[in-house]
C-alpha cells in the first residue's frame, strides 16, 4: 500500500501514544455537570431551563441561536442549581448550566441498547435534520456546528466526503480507540454521511502509525463505496486542507473552505455521533477523550459525559502527578493551556494532557539567525520569521498581502525554531489585527 | 489549588537550538581541519587557535564593553566564524594579521550590525577580505603541503589558480596542467592554498554530514557547483586552450569551501528554496567570471559577498509557494 501526505512543510514531534490500544472505559456520571452553552463555533446556544427544573438525559437545555449554533441537551439527570458564568476551556467565564445529578434517567426516545442499527431508510433531508437536532459538532476540536457543513451552499457539488481519522496531533488516542472499538456503528455512521450530503465517494485517511486501525477500517468497509488510505506520519496532516491534499491532491483555495473544491470533511469521532443521533436518537452529550501524560500513573480512554469536571478524569487516571506544571485540553501542538481543572469536558474536547515541570517552561528568546526552518516546515507556504517581525512593529497592513489570514495555527514554526522564537504568538496577534482592518473595509 | 502555567500553544518544541546547530556545522569540518594539519602542521594550528581565541575574545570584549549585553560568545557562532576565517587564510600569516582579521569579522562584519543574525555579510569573509586587502603579500604567499614544523618561515608557492592565470598569459591551458598537482591530490587535499580550503574531499563529507543532520539543504551548495560546472563546461568545449576544465575549476581554490561553508551561512543567505537557488547561480556565475575574465585568480570570496548583498531583496520578491490560490468572494 502506498502512502500518501501533503506536500509542502510539515514536522514530525514525537508520537508518545501512551494510551493506544488502551480500552475506552466508560466514566458514571459526575455528581455536578456544568454544561456551557457554547462549545461550539457561532453563536451560544439560547438557555431553555431554569433554575430549580428537573432535567432528563437527552433533554434539550438550550436551543440554536441561529444558523452557526447548536442545540445543547442535558448530560445528566437532576435538578437545575443554576444558569451563571462558569470558567470554561477558553479560560473566560461564560454562560453554562450547573446540573446537580440525581440518578441516571434518559428520556424514553433514546435507544440505550448496544444493538447495531445498519440500514436507514430515512431520507437525506430527515438525516440532517437529526444531526441539526442532536447538536452534532466538529469532534476533532473544532467543534464547527456539523449540520452546516452538510448543507452545500447553492452553486457549489460534494463529491468526495472525507473522514478525518489522522488523529496527527502526539499523545491523542481517542480517535484511535473510537476506530479500533466501534467499527461497525462508525462505517454506519459514514453512510448515513454520504447519505445526507448527496456524495457516492467517502475516504478515510488514517496515519500509518495506527496499522491495526487501518485494517479493521478497511475490512470493515469491504464491498462499499468507501475506502480508507494509509497517511505518511506528518503534522499537520489533521488539518483540513492539508488532508484535502494528501488524499485527493486538490488544493483549496486561499480564504476558502474544503467545498470549494468538492469535498467535506469530518472527524472520526464526528461520524460516531451521527451514528448515535440518527439510528438510536441519541444527541451528543458524551464523548470519548484521552487523559494522558508521561508522569500520569493510568493514560487512558475515557467515555465521559458532557459537563464533566476535568478533575475527576485525571483522578481516574490516577491523579495529578507532582511534577505536574501545565494541563492542556487537547494535544501539544495546538491545545490550549487551562489555568485549573475545574473545567467541564465539551463537545469539542478530545484530550487531557498533563505536562512536567521540564516541558512545560518556554525557553529564553533568542535572535533570529534566518535559518529557514519556520518556513521550510510552514504547511500553508509562509513565511513566519516576516510575520512575526511585521506583527512585533504593527505593521498590520503588510501582513494582510503576505497571507496572515491563510495561517493555520498549527504552531510548526514555533515547534521548529532554534531560537525559541514565539512565531505563533505574533502571528495570531497580526491575524487578530488585520481581522479588524478586513471587517471594517467591509463596513465601509 | 494547583497552580499551571498558561501559555499559547504549541506546548512541544524540537530541542533544537543555535549552540547545537552552530556545534553540528564545526563538526562537520573536523574532517577538513584535520588534513589541513596533516599538511600544514603547526602553522595551522597557531593559526586557527589564534583566530578563534581571537575571534570569541573580541564578541566577548565588544558585547560585555561596548554594546553593553549579555554576551554569547559562548554560543558557537564566533567559534564558527574563527574557524572559517582561519580556513581561508594561508597557514604563514603572522599571527598578528589574524588577530586583526578576527577582530575586522567579528567586529565589523558582526557587532557594528547588530550581532548574530543582524549581518548582511558573512563575517568571516569580510575578515578575509579585509586581510586581502590590508596585507596583499602575506595573502598570497601560500606554503607548500608537508612543512610540519615550519610556520612564518615556510617555502611557499603559487596556487592552482595562481599558476593557472599567470600561465595564460603566455601557454596554452595544455601547457600549464603539468604545472598542477593531479586531481587526486586536488580532491585530497596535498596543494597550495588557504589553510581549509585544499581537500574538496573532506568539505564534500563536511557537506554530506550537515545535509544528513539537516542543518542546511542541499540548494545552495548544489546550485553554485552545479552552475560553476555548467559555466566553466561551456566555455571549456568552446575552447579548450584558453579554458580550464571543469573539474579543475570544481577542485580548486575557495570553491568548495565557500560554496559548502561561506554561502550557506543562514544569516546572509535566503530564506526560501528558490531564493537560495537564484543566489546560488548568481554566485556560480560571478566566481567564474571573476576567475576566468577579472584580475583576481579567485573570485569567489567577492561572488559570496555580492549576493550576501543581495539577500534581502531576494527575501523580498521570492516568496514560497502559498498553499492554494485565492478566490474571490461574493
Amino acid at each position: 500500500m502506498s502512502l500518501k501526505t501533503f506536500s509542502r512543510g510539515g514536522v514530525h514531534p514525537p508520537e508518545y501514544k501512551l494510551s493506544a490500544g488502551k480500552t475506552i472505559v466508560e466514566l458514571p456520571p459526575p455528581e455536578v455537570a456544568v454544561i456551557p452553552l457554547s462549545q461550539h463555533l457561532g453563536v451560544p446556544a439560547k438557555v431553555l431551563v431554569n433554575r430549580g427544573d428537573q432535567v432528563k438525559v437527552g433533554q434539550m437545555i438550550a436551543q440554536a441561536a441561529g444558523f452557526v449554533s447548536t442545540n445543547i441537551h442535558s448530560s445528566v439527570s437532576g435538578k437545575v442549581l443554576k444558569v451563571d458564568l462558569f470558567m470554561d476551556s477558553s479560560g473566560y467565564r461564560k454562560m453554562a448550566v450547573q446540573i446537580q445529578v440525581e440518578g441516571d434517567q434518559w428520556l424514553e426516545t433514546i435507544d440505550r441498547s448496544d444493538d447495531l442499527v445498519r440500514n436507514s431508510v430515512l431520507p437525506a433531508e430527515d438525516i440532517r435534520k437529526k444531526i441539526l437536532e442532536a447538536g452534532i459538532v466538529g469532534m476533532g476540536g473544532a467543534t464547527f456546528p456539523s449540520h452546516v457543513k452538510l448543507t452545500v451552499p447553492q452553486g457549489k457539488t460534494a463529491e468526495y466526503l472525507i473522514i478525518n481519522g489522522v488523529e496527527c496531533e502526539p499523545y491523542l488516542t481517542a480517535d484511535h480507540s473510537l476506530m479500533m472499538e466501534r467499527t461497525e456503528e462508525l462505517f454506519s455512521g459514514i453512510q448515513l454521511m454520504m447519505k445526507g450530503l448527496g456524495v457516492e465517494k467517502a475516504i478515510i485517511g488514517i496515519e500509518n502509525n495506527k496499522p491495526d486501525a487501518i485494517e479493521k477500517m478497511k475490512q470493515v468497509v469491504q464491498g462499499s463505496s468507501v475506502t480508507v488510505q494509509g497517511l505518511k506520519v506528518k503534522y499537520p496532516q489533521g488539518g483540513e486542507k492539508q488532508l484535502v491534499q494528501a488524499l485527493l491532491k486538490r488544493e483549496v483555495p486561499s480564504g476558502g473552505l474544503p467545498i470549494d473544491v468538492g469535498v467535506v470533511v469530518f472527524n472520526v469521532g464526528t461520524a460516531l455521533a451521527v451514528y448515535d443521533a440518527v439510528m438510536k436518537n441519541r444527541p451528543l452529550i458524551d464523548r470519548v477523550v484521552t487523559v494522558t501524560g508521561k508522569s500520569l500513573e493510568k493514560p487512558s480512554n475515557f467515555i465521559v459525559r458532557i459537563g464533566t469536571p476535568i478533575s475527576s478524569l485525571v483522578e481516574k487516571a490516577g491523579g495529578v502527578p507532582d511534577d505536574t506544571a501545565k494541563v492542556i485540553n487537547g494535544g501539544p501542538m495546538m491545545g490550549k493551556a487551562l489555568p485549573t481543572l475545574d473545567i467541564p469536558i465539551v463537545k469539542g474536547s478530545s484530550g487531557i494532557l498533563l505536562i512536567n515541570k521540564n516541558e512545560a517552561r518556554r525557553r529564553e528568546v533568542k535572535p533570529c539567525i534566518r535559518c529557514s526552518k519556520c518556513v521550510t516546515v510552514c504547511p500553508m507556504g509562509l513565511e513566519p520569521y516576516l510575520l512575526m517581525t511585521l506583527s512585533e512593529k504593527a505593521l498590520y497592513e503588510r501582513m494582510e498581502p503576505e497571507k496572515v489570514m491563510d495561517c493555520i495555527e498549527c504552531g510548526s514554526c514555533s515547534y521548529t525554531c532554534p531560537s525559541s522564537r514565539p512565531l505563533l504568538d505574533y502571528i495570531r496577534m497580526g491575524k487578530a489585527e488585520v481581522g479588524k482592518i478586513m471587517r471594517a473595509r467591509k463596513a465601509v | 489549588m494547583n497552580k499551571f502555567i498558561v501559555s499559547p500553544s504549541p506546548h512541544a518544541y524540537t530541542g533544537e537550538s543555535v549552540p547545537k546547530l552552530m556545534y553540528g556545522v564545526i563538526i562537520s569540518l573536523l574532517p577538513a581541519l584535520a588534513v589541513s594539519v596533516y599538511y600544514f602542521g603547526i602553522g595551522m594550528i597557531i593559526v586557527t587557535t589564534v583566530s578563534v581565541a581571537s575571534a570569541i575574545l573580541f564578541e566577548y570584549l565588544i558585547q560585555r564593553y561596548m554594546m553593553k549585553v549579555k554576551p554569547t560568545h559562548l554560543d558557537g557562532s564566533a567559534l564558527l566564524t574563527g574557524l572559517l576565517l582561519a580556513f581561508c587564510l594561508p597557514t604563514n600569516i603572522p599571527f598578528w594579521m589574524v588577530m586583526i582579521g578576527a577582530l575586522a569579522a567579528v567586529g565589523i562584519g558582526k557587532m557594528t550590525f547588530g550581532g548574530l543574525g543582524n549581518n548582511i555579510f558573512n563575517p568571516a569573509l569580510v575578515g578575509r577580505v579585509f586581510l586581502f586587502i590590508s596585507f596583499p603579500v602575506a595573502m598570497t604567499a601560500w606554503p607548500e603541503p608537508g612543512q610540519w614544523m615550519q610556520y612564518t618561515d615556510a617555502v611557499t608557492g603559487a596556487t592552482p589558480l595562481g599558476l593557472m592565470k599567470e600561465g595564460l598569459a603566455v601557454k596554452t591551458v595544455g601547457e600549464i596542467m603539468p604545472e598542477i598537482p593531479s586531481f587526486l591530490h586536488l580532491l585530497i587535499g596535498k596543494t597550495m592554498g588557504s589553510a581549509g580550503e585544499v581537500s574538496a574531499l573532506a568539505l564534500l563529507i563536511g557537506m554530506l554530514y550537515m545535509m544528513y543532520r539537516k542543518i542546511i539543504s542541499w540548494h545552495i551548495p548544489l546550485t553554485i557547483l552545479g552552475t560553476v560546472l555548467v559555466f566553466t563546461g561551456i566555455l571549456w568545449l568552446a575552447n579548450p586552450d584558453r579554458f580550464a576544465d571543469p573539474l579543475f575549476h570544481l577542485l580548486t581554490g575557495g570553491l568548495m569551501l565557500g560554496a559548502i561553508y561561506m554561502a550557506t551561512d543562514y544569516v546572509t543567505s535566503p530564506m526560501t528554496g528558490r531564493g537560495m537557488i537564484l543566489y546560488g547561480v548568481g554566485i556560480g556565475i560571478v566566481t567564474v567570471l571573476i576567475r576566468v575574465f577579472g584580475a583576481y585568480p579567485e573570485g569567489v570570496q567577492f561572488a559570496i559577498l555580492i549576493f550576501n548583498g543581495f539577500t534581502p531583496l531576494i527575501n523580498k520578491f521570492v516568496k514560497p509557494k502559498r498553499f492554494g490560490k485565492e478566490v474571490k468572494h461574493g
